[in-house]
């Protein structure tokens, strides 16, 4: 018997991988992009595993948008960077400070 | 120990060691094909929980196409390595601090003495003949049709904003300019050359 407890402490722990890789990759936008995928990852086992312990379907057609938003992100952030990466010739985070922010 | 139990433990153990490898490896392709491993493992994780449809949807739309264009934009780029490591080691101890205080608190919220099987027990499993894709399709077109379409939308704004950034314009590349090809007089085009005929000798 598998306990909803650990689908959770799973998403949990996943979701805490990600975030040490935001940390420890924070020149390289590309880790940056994936780590964010894996938080979204682990926010999904979270909702598909309370719509399964719950029984309601609704959890899994909330996963179903975030997968949309997640893959429309991934393109819009992929196409930034290879803008970027023309016109910069770098994708470190150091290197964009053009706006001085 | 069921198989079922077997199952979890074997998949979560292999999504959890390729997540930390995305994150700790050196070159980003190989990060990109440990980040797939991690999509097919939570995949094998949704089936376990009975999310059929969204596990082969995870396969197809991640594996299949998210994960190849962050493949191919990997491949496509030249990045220096060495500079986008620097300071690695530095933020290592920060970052598994941080981390390990973040699972910390989770799971003392999400942990067995509120979520455990007293609380919620396991629900029974479905039949054969049950169909996950057919249960999604019933409330995701009636009771959720607005946002399906809104998340369409969505879609169409990420395609038309992906091909807006990267489209350029090359100054070098010859374009025809029809305006200019159908307002051509005769004059513009032929210039008759009056040449003197020579007599052969």
């Amino acid at each position: 018997m598998i306990a909803l407890s650990d689908y959770l402490i799973l998403a949990a722990i996943l979701f805490g991988i990600s975030i040490a890789g935001i940390f420890l990759n924070r020149k390289n936008v590309i880790i940056l992009l994936m780590a964010i995928e894996l938080m979204l990852l682990a926010v999904n086992l979270n909702f598909i595993a309370f719509s399964r312990y719950l029984g309601d379907t609704a959890g899994q057609v909330f996963v179903f948008f975030i997968l949309t938003v997640a893959a429309a992100e991934a393109a819009i952030g992929l196409a930034i960077l290879v803008v970027l990466f023309r016109n910069k010739r770098t994708i470190n985070v150091d290197d964009l400070n053009q706006m001085k922010g | 120990m069921g198989v079922e139990k077997i199952l979890f433990y074997l998949f979560a153990a292999i999504m959890l060691a390729s997540a930390t490898a995305v994150i700790t490896v050196r070159n980003p392709v190989r990060a990109a094909l440990f980040l797939v491993l991690t999509f097919f493992a939570s995949a094998a994780i949704w089936l376990l929980l009975e999310a059929e449809f969204l596990a082969v949807a995870l396969v197809l739309v991640y594996v299949g196409a998210v994960m190849v264009l962050f493949l191919f934009v990997v491949m496509m780029l030249d990045v220096n390595l060495a500079r986008l490591r620097e300071g690695f080691a530095r933020y290592l101890p920060i970052g598994v601090l941080i981390a390990l205080l973040m699972i910390t608190v989770l799971v003392m919220i999400v942990g067995p003495e509120q979520f455990g099987l007293a609380k919620f027990a396991e629900p029974l499993r479905h039949d054969a003949d049950y169909s996950n894709t057919r249960e999604l399709g019933l409330i995701l077109y009636t009771v959720y049709v607005y946002p399906f379409e809104i998340a369409a939308v969505i879609l169409l704004v990420a395609i038309v904003a992906a091909i807006a950034l990267t489209l350029r314009r090359r100054p070098y590349t010859k374009y025809q300019n029809p305006d200019e090809q159908i307002s051509v007089k005769r004059d513009d085009r032929i210039r008759l050359v009056d040449v003197p005929t020579e007599q052969r000798k």
